[in-house]
């Protein structure tokens, strides 16, 4: 792919840090790239450096050596304002156990975002509704996330992550706490917002739902060692028909 | 993210845990409402005092009989006879600086008009009296230095002696008898009001001093006719208290005809220097107060830290979020000085009116003055403010340095 396409370009990055006196070697000298537009999945064995690349390529982490550049933008040498900054605009997250803050609604967890990015009060309120109906949470917004199944609350937090419209969407093992039907609804999401032109990386260690990429880059011992296209792709619209067709009674719980 | 936002976003975590946020501030609460309290007390017990400086004259000097002493034991002041009015009318001829001279006799008497009758204090005096204490008729006259020399039976009454032998008002020109010798009354005096000690001013019958000595109190000391129980100074303005009562002590010395190595046999009290003793010691008991309340403040800002502190830990996770949709660290760090400073100022808030609320009542049933100044309410909101930013700020420091990484990940 050209260079101009390229969301995502690391050259020789390398992160080690000290555990217990011990030097810890998370990432040894990842080169790649990620196209914009594209959706990738990350595999490994926990140790793999999975993690360290996810916390690298979001912008919460800064590497020990080599380059990282993201939307054009030279990263490593940023100050963690700057990075905040980054995260604020570029980057959505969203995580395994969803991390919404307790007794607050579905449509304030959406808008905190917009808070760190001074946005006035009326259209965060807009943006966050608008959002949510574009999970498919319109009506819920007033819930707090104890009154939200797992799903929902994982619908929540991806319209988080979706609110400041970021250029990438990082997701860390976001179907690990969900059931595999409710999981397939995720994913039909995050298919749905890679067509609309989002970048989407989804770090798992589940094949099935790795499947669902275009892409699969598999770390080990801080390495990459395979960087594939997938086969035979799945798509979760599909799924979800074939799951109803089965006779299916299973919804995902109000 | 701007204050207000910020504001909104404190006061929110506030109320999701409402009864451990109202018992933190309860150190705080507590502190501004005794520092309220204490002050208005104290404020309002000095106002007393220098309105009753102002009432009284600040150049008031009193020379007391002295005491006796009988083998040994010292008698109470006033047992020992010596004062007399050829001291008085010698001072006033003889010691430089003086404006009046008021020798006096205190008695308590039976006062009679018509079928009304009032124990009234009686005092008789000279016409200096009225000077000395400047003291003025509300309705009549003052007796003159004439009458009171020739023994005039005359009666200048207070406003509660007359409020209680005439109802009606028409006092002035009636006949009152005192020890059932019949006066004149020629003058109401102005009403004064409670003095320092709560004693009522207005209970009070004037009469000449001769009068009294001869026909009301009778003699204070056999073989002394003319023998006084008090005589009051009043110092001209301007003139040195210190050296009127070097002179007046050097002159009654010498007509008692005391010996350089004997005590003497008068005491002299300057009453603003009574009434300064009482001011001070009431303030160093206010300072007190005030310190008990301060630590009573610092106490409660160590509770906000301690919350503050169990909160950072709680919301470790949210903190991580938070930081990984944006936050930079300086507005971790401020939403939690703002958290821990608005938990400081809605105790102040509390705290002064609590404050106000306590004064009043101290003010109604303990019938103690109170005056809340406003620079104390100002003070002490300002200091619960800053209570809140001084013990805030570590946590929210170690909030503002979490790595994202870690407190994402915190369980």
């Amino acid at each position: 792919m050209a260079a101009g396409d390229s969301l995502i370009t690391v050259r020789n990055l390398t992160r080690e840090y000290h555990l217990g006196g011990g030097l810890v070697r998370a990432l040894r000298g990842v080169s790649l790239q990620i196209g914009r537009g594209e959706f990738v999945a990350v595999m490994g064995p926990s140790g793999s450096g999975k993690s360290t690349f996810m916390n690298l390529v979001g912008c919460l982490d800064r590497p020990t050596a080599g380059d990282f550049h993201l939307d054009g933008a030279d990263i490593a040498a940023l100050d963690s304002d700057a990075l905040a900054g980054i995260r604020g605009r570029k980057v959505g997250f969203v995580f395994q156990s969803f991390n919404l803050l307790a007794r607050t609604s579905a449509i304030e967890n959406v808008e905190v975002p917009l808070l760190y990015a001074n946005v006035p009060a009326a259209e965060r309120h807009a943006r966050a509704l608008k959002t949510l109906a574009a999970v498919g949470l319109g009506e819920r917004g007033h819930h707090h996330p104890s009154q939200l199944s797992g799903g929902q609350q994982q619908r929540v937090a991806i319209a988080r992550a979706l609110v400041n419209d970021p250029v990438l969407l990082l997701a860390d093992e976001p179907t690990g706490a969900l059931d595999s039907r409710t999981g397939v609804e995720i994913m039909a999401i995050f298919q749905d917002m890679n067509r609309r032109g989002i970048t989407v990386v989804l770090v798992t260690h589940e094949a099935d739902i790795a499947r669902y990429a275009e892409r699969i880059i598999s770390f080990r011992d801080g390495l990459v060692v395979a960087d594939e296209r997938v086969k035979n792709r799945l798509d979760a619209a599909v799924q979800l028909a074939a799951l109803d067709a089965a006779g299916g009674t299973m919804e995902s719980a109000a | 993210m701007n204050l207000m936002m910020t504001f909104a976003v404190a006061l929110r975590a506030l109320r999701v845990n409402a009864l451990r946020s109202v018992l933190t501030m309860l150190g705080i609460i507590i502190g501004v409402a005794a520092v309220i309290t204490t002050v208005a007390i104290g404020a309002g017990a000095q106002d007393r005092v220098s309105a009753q400086i102002a009432n009284l004259g600040t150049n008031i000097i009193t020379v007391f009989n002295g005491s006796t002493n009988q083998g040994g034991v010292q008698q109470g002041s006033g047992t020992q006879i010596s004062l007399s009015l050829g001291d008085a009318a010698a001072i006033n001829a003889e010691v430089p600086g003086v404006a009046a001279v008021a020798p006096t006799i205190r008695s308590t008497v039976q006062v009679v008009a018509g079928n009304l009758n009032w124990s009234a204090p009686t005092l008789g005096t000279s016409a200096g009296f009225f000077t000395a204490r400047n003291w003025d008729v509300e309705q009549g006259r003052l007796f003159t230095e004439d009458e009171a020399r020739r023994a005039g039976k005359v009666a200048v009454l207070g406003v509660t002696v007359a409020a209680n032998l005439f109802p009606d008002g028409d006092a002035v020109g009636q006949y009152v008898r005192l020890a059932r010798v019949p006066f004149e009354v020629i003058g109401i005096l102005q009403k004064k009001g409670q003095n320092t000690f709560g004693q009522d001013q207005d209970d009070i019958a004037v009469i000449p001093i001769e009068t009294a000595k001869t026909r009301v109190s009778g003699r204070l000391s056999r073989g002394r006719p003319d023998a006084v129980q008090q005589i009051m100074i009043k110092v001209d303005d301007g003139a040195d208290m210190k050296q009127v009562e070097a002179d007046l002590s050097e002159l009654l010395r010498q007509r008692h005809r005391i010996q350089p190595n004997q005590p003497d046999d008068f005491v002299i009290r300057n009453l603003s220097e009574l009434l300064a003793t009482r001011e001070a010691s009431q303030r160093i008991l206010s300072l007190l107060l005030l310190a008990v309340a301060a630590v009573s403040l610092v106490v409660g800002g160590i509770g906000i830290m301690n919350i503050m502190l169990v909160s950072v830990t709680e919301r470790t996770r949210e903190i991580g979020l938070r930081m990984a949709v944006g936050a930079r660290r300086k507005d971790i760090l401020v939403q939690f000085l703002v958290e821990a400073v608005t938990l400081s100022l809605i105790g102040g808030a509390i705290g002064i009116a609590i404050g106000l609320a306590a004064s009043a009542i101290i003010a109604h049933f303990a019938g103690w003055p109170t005056l809340v100044k406003p620079d104390s309410l100002i003070l002490s909101f300002v200091f619960a403010g800053a209570v809140g930013v001084f013990f805030g700020f570590y946590p929210a420091r170690k909030a503002a340095r979490l790595d994202p990484i870690v407190a994402l990940r915190y369980e």
